[in-house]
């Protein structure tokens, strides 16, 4: 058989879904090979079928699915097998990793229950011999103390942890290869960088093949040894991650790394008299805090922080979860109440503010939420939602007065006005977003506040929505505080830039000096983890850090 | 994308089409018992024989407990009614019943449950204790104790409907107000729940354009659902003796349980109709309800292999690749 040598053949593989829109064509006569301790990374952008594609390979399909093809692993065809023979190979030849580690252990069980509950299920071993080999595992995946750690829940456990059991539990039964959907996605980049590591250093010591499955052209830059591109359900280009970067051969994947935002460390001028201009958002000695539930103490997000934004500047806020970004952008909208300290926002005092005396300054201020899917009422068309604020404000009568508005707005954000007659659900993520923004700026506000606005979108949408961005602040001069994770996103369109860590400002400062020269040891610690779109260079940092 | 047809967008008419195999096959079979209920419902002055309080045709009286013959397809009851007649006559009753019992639980129950959920605080916390404390008295015992002081427990036709209904109303807003309450809870930190409130849209303007639209969708289900159980209360308050009076109206509760002396002498066909009656009604609503449900959850929801492919052929000389995929991710 021609797939001998190989963990995994994938060959003619034909998926399709029956849904109630009708079928759907999900994966077109894919053919991919991946030997023996090799990465093989499956890129594409949500919908190309990737995650369908490595799932077939363990069987993990829906039942409204139907397949055609062959799947070999490791010598068995998993394509049409018995669900007692596809339990057998689960795990023992195939194992997964998924993208989101806290759901993917169960909350009332031990870890160490888990891994051995794995063990026992495949082959013989004693509940002594499988106890120790867990114990064994947890170690080998760099969790201190595994004896001791081993009694413990998952929720006792950080987020780069768990995802360490997770990796652990695959690796237990020493797959032949081992299918990572996602598996930094949900995670931070500093984190992000420890979990590429020990996937790289298991690789080597074990020789287990891994299929990655990701949109991160930084992770497929540091990981990855081949990259199969999707699109569409078919593979349009198949390459090593070298030659990939260096040479791309489709345009497809031209585009697709064009799109992927790299670090340039451009320096941007503020407009003219707003350094003396009254600042729009005054935070001094800001503290926000969330009240503990019964018995638990009050939780503290923000501790006493000073920052300004001016009339007209970007203010960019990077911070990793759990550093409070998010909370200061939505006290700054008064959505959440400021506990301490002083919050001015277009001259109101926000601590202690009555909803009722901040609602005629909403006016002023545009909002763009993280994920576009919910942030529009999915009962109203676009027109209606991008409408609202105008109706609320006095503007127009109605959705129907209010609709030259709209379409100008719409045009605006390069959307077609025929758009304005579409149902949220009937557009696309970037459109979404750009409905989105629209939605924000239709009272020409002074202030806008963009919380991770483009995270949950693909690459090249990101890429334009960004553009956009870009393009519409310069043209209507609004201040922004723009809240993301993503360094080199920030680097794109901030005037200023504030370094967020656990709740403190670790650093501060125009957007070149802060990422070209970091003072502060998390910011560099920040910066270096950022994995770079370019193999080589990315080996070469790689190396650099080890040292 | 195309823009939905009509018949796409009216509740059960979707599903139906949605529907495949064993689903709809419950589906159907509910929908035709509830339409045989309903027409009974409305036509029964003209296709019942008699009237429900009629004792004596052209050739005088009926006679009590007559088996059944031409003039008494399903003979009479021991109070000397025909039994044909009051059955389908009940079927108007048990409608009446539904129709207020449901009127006025849900716009209360919906109302209730919004503000609770969106405004939340004390409100919330007292109407909820009240609600629980409601859930925690027996429904019939609830029910008889409002049909008494309603209606001193016998009564005419729309007291009795009303005390029956009213009973049941106070046993369902709790429902209404719970199913509602809690997907307020939910649509409330939704994103654009909070793009609302960004935007400065006013609170009651955020519970009704917003959030109410949103937190409806299982309704159409416990609808469907407390209509059986009207309908069965109804029945057990009739059956208790807290209905209403046989000249005032049909009532299937009430001829079972004037007919329990005749099972014992042999005579069936005084209890058998209306039992019958009660059971078909209660199934046939809550067989549309269940398959609603079923539908509604596009995980429980049954569809077509992905036909007219080369798929579909290849998978079906090989059954066990399309039975044996694996779970649902």
């Amino acid at each position: 058989m021609a797939s001998e040598g190989l963990a995994v053949d994938i060959r003619d593989l034909d998926i399709t879904f029956s849904t109630d829109a009708g079928d759907v064509h999900a994966v077109r006569d894919v053919s991919l090979q991946v030997r023996p301790g090799e990465v093989l990374a499956v890129v594409g952008e949500s919908g190309s079928g990737k995650t369908v594609t490595a799932r077939s390979i363990l069987g993990l399909l829906p039942e409204t699915a139907t397949m055609r093809g062959a799947v070999v692993l490791d010598g068995t065809d998993v394509v049409g097998i018995s669900a007692e023979r596809l339990r057998e190979v689960r795990g023992t030849k195939a194992a997964m990793i998924f993208q989101e580690p806290s759901t993917a252990l169960n909350p009332v069980f031990t870890v160490g229950w888990q891994l051995v509950e794995g063990l026992r299920a495949h082959g013989s071993r004693s509940r002594k011999q499988a106890r120790q080999r867990a114990i064994d595992m947890l170690g080998r995946v760099g969790i201190p103390d595994p004896h001791k750690r081993i009694d413990d829940y998952p929720h006792q456990f950080s987020g780069g942890q768990k995802q360490r059991i997770v990796i652990a539990m695959a690796l237990a039964l020493e797959p032949s290869v081992i299918l990572a959907d996602e598996p930094t996605t949900a995670l931070d980049v500093t984190v992000q960088a420890e979990i590429l590591d020990l996937l790289r250093d298991l690789r080597d010591e074990t020789g287990t093949a891994i299929v990655l499955i990701t949109h991160n052209m930084g992770v497929v830059a540091d990981l990855a040894d081949r990259v199969a591109v999707m699109l569409d359900g078919e593979v349009v280009e198949t390459a090593t991650a070298r030659d990939l970067f260096a040479a791309p051969q489709h345009e497809y994947t031209r585009k697709l790394l064009d799109a992927v935002p790299r670090l340039q460390i451009a320096d941007r001028a503020l407009p003219a008299g707003a350094a003396e201009a009254e600042p729009v958002v005054e935070a001094k000695g800001l503290v926000i805090e969330y009240p503990g539930r019964l018995g638990s103490p009050t939780f503290r997000a923000v501790h006493a922080i000073d920052f300004a934004i001016r009339p007209g500047e970007v203010l960019g806020l990077v911070g990793e979860s759990g550093s409070g970004k998010t909370t200061i952008g939505r006290a700054i909208a008064g959505l959440t109440p400021v506990a301490g300290g002083s919050l001015r926002v277009l001259g109101t005092e926000m601590r202690g503010v009555r909803e009722r005396r901040f609602r005629a300054r909403r006016k002023e201020l545009g909002f763009v939420f993280q994920d576009p899917a919910t942030s529009f009422n999915p009962l109203l068309t676009i027109a209606q939602c991008v409408a609202e604020p105008l109706i609320v404000h006095g503007r127009a009568k109605d959705a129907l007065a209010a609709r030259p508005q709209v379409d100008d707005l719409l045009e605006a954000v390069q959307l077609p006005a025929s758009f304005g007659d579409r149902f949220p659900h009937e557009l696309s993520g970037g459109q979404r977003q750009r409905a989105s923004l629209a939605r924000a700026l239709a009272l020409d506000p002074k202030l806008l506040i963009a919380d991770e606005p483009t995270s949950a979108l693909d690459v090249s949408v990101q890429a334009r929505v960004l553009e956009l961005f870009g393009e519409l602040q310069e043209r209507f001069g609004f201040a922004t505080l723009f809240i993301t994770h993503d360094l080199a996103v920030v680097d794109m369109l901030a005037h200023r830039v504030v370094v967020l860590h656990h709740g403190r400002i670790a650093e501060e400062g125009p957007t070149a000096q802060v990422l070209g020269d970091p003072q502060d040891d998390y910011t560099k610690r920040l910066i270096a983890s950022l994995p770079v779109p370019d193999p080589v260079e990315q080996a070469a940092r790689r190396a650099r850090n080890r040292a | 994308m195309a823009k939905q047809r009509l018949s796409d967008r009216i509740p059960v008419v979707r599903q139906l089409r949605q529907s495949v195999g064993l689903q709809r096959g419950m589906l159907i079979a509910g929908l035709v018992l509830v339409a045989v209920f309903v027409l009974c419902a409305l036509l029964a002055p003209w296709i019942a024989p008699y009237s429900y309080s009629q004792l004596r045709g052209d050739d005088g009286n009926f006679g009590a407990q007559q088996p059944p013959s031409a003039e008494h397809l399903l003979g009479t009851t021991v109070g000397g009614y025909d039994v044909l007649s009051r059955v389908i006559w009940g079927a108007q009753t048990a409608l009446y019943v539904v129709i207020v019992a449901i009127v006025l639980s849900v716009f209360l129950g919906i109302l209730l449950g919004l503000v609770s959920g969106y405004l939340g605080g004390w409100i919330d916390r007292v109407l909820v204790m009240i609600a629980d404390a409601i859930y925690a008295f027996p429904t019939l015992l609830l029910a008889i104790v409002v049909a008494i002081a309603i209606s001193g427990g016998q009564s005419d036709l729309w007291s009795g409907v009303f005390a029956a209904a009213t009973s049941i109303t106070v046993v369902f807003i709790p429902q209404y107000f719970r199913v509602v309450r809690a997907e307020v809870i939910r649509v409330k930190s939704e994103a654009f729940v909070e793009s609302a409130k960004v935007i400065g849209a006013s609170t009651p303007r955020i519970m009704f354009r917003h959030v109410l639209r949103n937190s409806t969708r299982t309704l159409p289900l416990i609808v469907t659902l407390n209509a059986s159980e009207a309908i069965s209360t109804l029945a057990a308050l009739g059956f208790l003796g807290f209905g209403i009076e046989p000249t005032a109206a049909a009532e299937w509760g009430y001829d079972l349980n004037k007919s329990i002396s005749d099972v014992a002498s042999g005579i069936w066909w005084t209890a058998i109709p209306p039992g019958v009656a009660i059971v078909l009604t209660v199934l046939g609503v809550t067989l549309i309800g269940e398959s609603l449900n079923d539908l509604a959850d596009p995980r429980l929801r049954a569809r077509r292999r992905a036909s007219s492919s080369p798929a579909a052929a290849v998978a079906a000389t090989q059954p066990a690749a399309r039975e044996d995929l694996g779970e649902v991710q």
